[in-house]
């Protein structure tokens, strides 16, 4: 461990953050139950020297955020800090209280929030909202500030950087405001900045633009940072070091490299690891059962096109992946052959017959044959009915299964997605994301369908569980010869689960064809684009990637 | 931008129109004849027979719908049965007099609910959001003419500081007119109070689970400027629209309180009149109870779309 013999009360030099023996608590309240306190955080400490980055990684409920608040006196909804020292510039901000956490926030340590969208006020313009801090603990006057972040707006590299600070945050891309974030963050001039999760919520191609300004901001400014990620691929390319946490306590703490290249924790090994599923390539069969030919839909009656002319082939017991970043009409493919989204031009044959165009007018053996699962698998169910009623519910519409029959089926699905009787009579509330994914699983299972669209599953989870979910995905094609629909941002699961790989861009399939095909240079502009900017577990990666691009990605 | 809010002034419109249908018909439902009324017992078959004829009541009952709609729309109600006078010169002088009184509790009332409301979230499920619900509520469980008796008693009789029956003439010093209007203006004031507070305190807890209030705090703001800069500017549509609701309650409903206060506004003459069966004046009074009801109503929607800066300001 880097810091384990500083003495309490002698700030080393150099050192901007010094967290000792950190203890964070929460109280819940569980329906029916006498309120609990948890410990969050246990006993976990960390330093951080002047201009440097730290990485904090772990999966969701490792206390990476909760930690990195601390550094701020802050507590999320009713977290408390009850045990250890936060000595921040050679005083412990835990005996300021609130007026002293008052003046350190915005001013010594900022917050860059995963979600800018929802972290900027929409009432007020952003110019306003990046100098609010500044003016506030009148370090600078409104003109001075104002100057100071129209340079951060270049240096971040945003377009317009004279105007945008006029705008109102609805009127910017994602990709754009999670930079603003980050100017206003900058703009206090503050030691150090806590990013959280700061382009988890972006597309990859978009995620490497944000990155990268990012990374040459903190490198201009000297500004220390806490880099806070559950994806160790991201983190490599901006920490100095990386503390690897989970279920609140320090699991390994080292370089980026020694993390990355010789992790000395088994834990440690699974993260690094975690994307290597190999899947063997199947080749396509004769006929495939579900065709899509010449698809174009529309929504807004017509107005807004979101495909154009898409056909992609479906065969037996094989997985087409679709992959596009978020406006590219995955999801809306998903909607047109299931027929939520009744198609404008072109059929969509199953079987070799051509499906109703509404879902209203598909017979229930053809609704049967199609069943989806979606990103968000607790909204996905009733929170009022048990996992039993859930599964079962398909089997009695579908195969008008009923009591012991019913119960028996339930019990059989529950096994194969490895998670046995216990669970019949839980609600959904009580279960895991991962769980509550491999009962939306079991429910679509339950209808034997010969094609199963997934949404999206796995992005709402951690990368272990969602790696998880991937192979059961597989197992369960090999016993039950389903065919999958897999709609992902994600390349790294497209590579794990496919057998054929359809490129969506603006509506259009750009390169649709077998994995190893698809994957194979040469590319076409976006597909390499989409490739590269895939984070690989790699020092210097992100260098490498922005300078061999041919295209600029959306959003700037 | 502007078409949601001609859009929405036309429904306004027709909703109106629609009222005034109901208002005419309702009057036409209820039994009894007009002419039968304005005679009482002197009436004859002849009489009532020449009568009617005279105020074209034979004629079909919707061209006297237009007739009396047209009339309406050019200021001119008719005259009232019972006194013979002229509708509209009543109405303009009582209309007004309403507005002032309602008027003066709004002045009181809005800001006193907003700031009460921001208070109350400040400390909220502290002993002072409590202290402050529990008796803006305690103020609207009590009927009108509960809160009104109680301020005569204490105010005129125990104390006796002020008039209990608020005359008001034409005239009148502003100072003494004030004066006069003191106590139905506090009545209405702790009437409305609570339900406008409740709601700008809901509206706001709500934005106060947005990812932008904790930004706002980890700048340092203060706990009272998160709520007054970040969270109300954003609560604004529902706190608006209910603040609408309650001035469009305190011209429409304030009868009760006219009528304790012996006050000469819209409602005390409504009364009056239902009492006589009056039927043009109760029609003419309900028309502009309703117009007046309308137009707040498209005031606080066309505010609300104004006020969202995604329609304010479109990509």
């Amino acid at each position: 461990m880097a810091d384990s013999n500083a003495k309490p009360g002698q700030p080393k030099p150099g050192l901007l953050l010094d967290i000792r023996n950190l203890r964070i608590e929460a109280t819940v309240y569980p329906p029916g139950e006498a309120p609990k306190t948890i410990t969050l955080v246990h006993d976990v400490s960390l330093t951080l020297e002047k201009g440097k980055v730290l990485g904090l990684i772990g999966e969701s409920g490792a206390g990476k955020s909760t930690i990195g608040l601390s550094s701020m006196g802050y507590g999320r909804g009713g977290v408390r800090i009850t045990g250890g020292e936060v000595i921040l510039n050679g005083r412990d901000i835990m005996k300021g209280g609130k007026e002293g956490f008052r003046k350190l926030r915005g001013r010594e340590v900022c917050y860059v929030a995963q979600s800018a969208a929802a972290a900027f006020n929409p009432a007020h313009r952003l110019m306003d909202q990046v100098v609010e801090a500044t003016l506030l603990h009148g370090t600078a006057t409104r003109a001075e500030a104002e100057k100071r972040a129209v340079a951060l707006f270049k240096k971040l590299s945003l377009p317009n950087p004279e105007t945008i600070g006029q705008r109102f945050p609805h009127q910017v891309s994602g990709g754009q405001l999670q930079r603003v974030m980050t100017a206003m963050a900058l703009c206090s001039e503050p030691d150090l900045i806590v990013f959280d999760e700061p382009t988890t919520a972006l597309d990859v191609t978009t995620q490497i633009d944000v990155l990268a300004a990012i990374k040459d901001a903190i490198r201009d400014t000297h500004v220390a940072a806490l880099y806070i990620t559950h994806d160790l691929a991201v983190v490599a390319q901006v920490s100095d070091e990386i503390m690897v946490l989970r279920h609140g306590r320090l699991v390994e703490w080292g370089g980026t490299r020694q993390i990355i290249k010789e992790p000395r924790q088994e834990y440690t090994n699974a993260l690094v690891s975690v994307h290597e599923i190999e899947h063997q390539e199947q080749n396509p069969g004769a006929t495939p059962f579900l065709s899509v030919k010449n698809v174009t839909a529309a929504y807004g009656g017509g107005h807004v096109k979101v495909l154009k002319n898409v056909s992609v082939d479906i065969y037996p017991g094989q997985t087409l992946a679709v992959v596009g970043e978020s406006g590219s009409g995955k999801s809306t493919l998903a909607r047109a052959i299931t027929g939520l989204l009744p198609p404008e031009q072109g059929t969509v044959t199953f079987d070799g017959r051509p499906l109703a165009n509404r879902l209203a007018d598909r017979p229930k053996e053809d609704l049967r044959q199609l069943q989806m699962i979606y990103q968000m698998a607790d909204v996905a169910m009733n929170p009022r009915q048990t996992v039993g009623t859930i599964i079962g519910r398909p089997l009695e519409f579908y195969f008008g299964m009923r009591g012991r029959e019913r119960d028996k089926r339930v019990a059989e699905l529950l096994d194969e997605i490895e998670m046995g009787k216990g669970f019949v009579d839980r609600y959904p509330a009580e279960l895991s994301g991962g769980q509550k994914q491999r009962v939306c699983i079991a429910r679509s299972l339950a209808a034997k369908p010969k094609l199963i669209i997934c949404d999206e599953v796995t992005s709402a989870l951690d990368p272990l569980v969602a790696n998880g979910i991937l192979k059961l995905l597989l197992d369960l094609q090999q016993h039950e010869k389903v065919a999958y629909l897999f709609i992902t941002h994600d390349l790294a699961t497209v590579k794990s689960i496919a057998d054929s790989i359809a490129v969506m861009y603006r509506g259009e399939v750009v390169r649709y064809g077998s994995k190893s095909k698809v994957l194979t240079p040469p590319f076409d502009a976006y597909t390499d684009l989409l490739l590269s900017s895939v984070p690989e577990m790699e020092i210097g990666w992100l260098e490498k990637a922005i300078s061999g691009r041919r295209m600029a990605s959306a959003g700037n | 931008m502007r078409q949601l809010v001609f859009l929405r002034i036309a429904l306004g419109i027709a909703l109106l129109l629609a009222v005034s249908v109901l208002i005419f018909a309702g009057t036409q439902i209820l039994p009894g004849d007009v002419a039968q009324a304005i005679l009482g017992k002197s009436a004859t078959p002849e009489t009532v027979a020449s009568l009617r004829e005279q105020l074209g009541l034979n004629a079909p009952a919707y061209v006297r719908y237009f007739r009396w709609l047209g009339g309406a729309l050019t200021g001119n109600f008719g005259t009232a049965m019972s006194s013979g006078q002229d509708i509209a010169t009543q109405i303009k002088a009582r209309l007004w007099n309403t507005l002032f009184l309602a008027a003066c509790a709004a002045i009181a009332a809005v800001p006193l609910a907003v700031i009460l409301g921001l208070i109350a979230v400040r400390y909220r499920n502290g002993w002072v959001d409590k202290l402050i619900s529990g008796l803006a509520l305690a103020s609207t469980s009590f009927p009108e003419f509960f809160i009104g008796y109680a301020l005569v008693y204490f105010f005129c009789v125990k104390w006796p500081i002020l008039p209990s029956i608020s005359t008001v003439y034409d005239g009148m010093p502003f100072g003494e007119r004030l004066e006069a209007i003191v106590l139905p203006a506090t009545a209405l004031t702790l009437v409305v109070l609570a339900h406008m507070m409740r709601m700008t305190r809901a509206a706001i807890l709500n934005v106060m689970q947005s990812a932008y209030i904790e930004t706002a705090e980890l700048k340092g703001l203060s706990a009272f400027n998160v709520i007054r800069k970040h969270a109300f500017p954003n609560a604004i549509a529902p706190i608006i629209n209910v603040v609408m609701l309650n001035l469009a309650y305190l011209i429409v409903g304030v009868v009760v309180v006219e009528v304790i206060f012996v006050y000469p506004g819209m409602g005390q003459y409504l009364v009056d009149n239902v009492s006589k069966r009056d039927v043009p004046v109760v029609q003419a009074v309900g028309l502009v109870f309703a117009a007046v009801y309308i137009t707040l109503n498209i005031v606080a929607d066309v505010t609300a779309i104004i006020a969202n800066p995604r329609v304010r300001h479109p990509k």
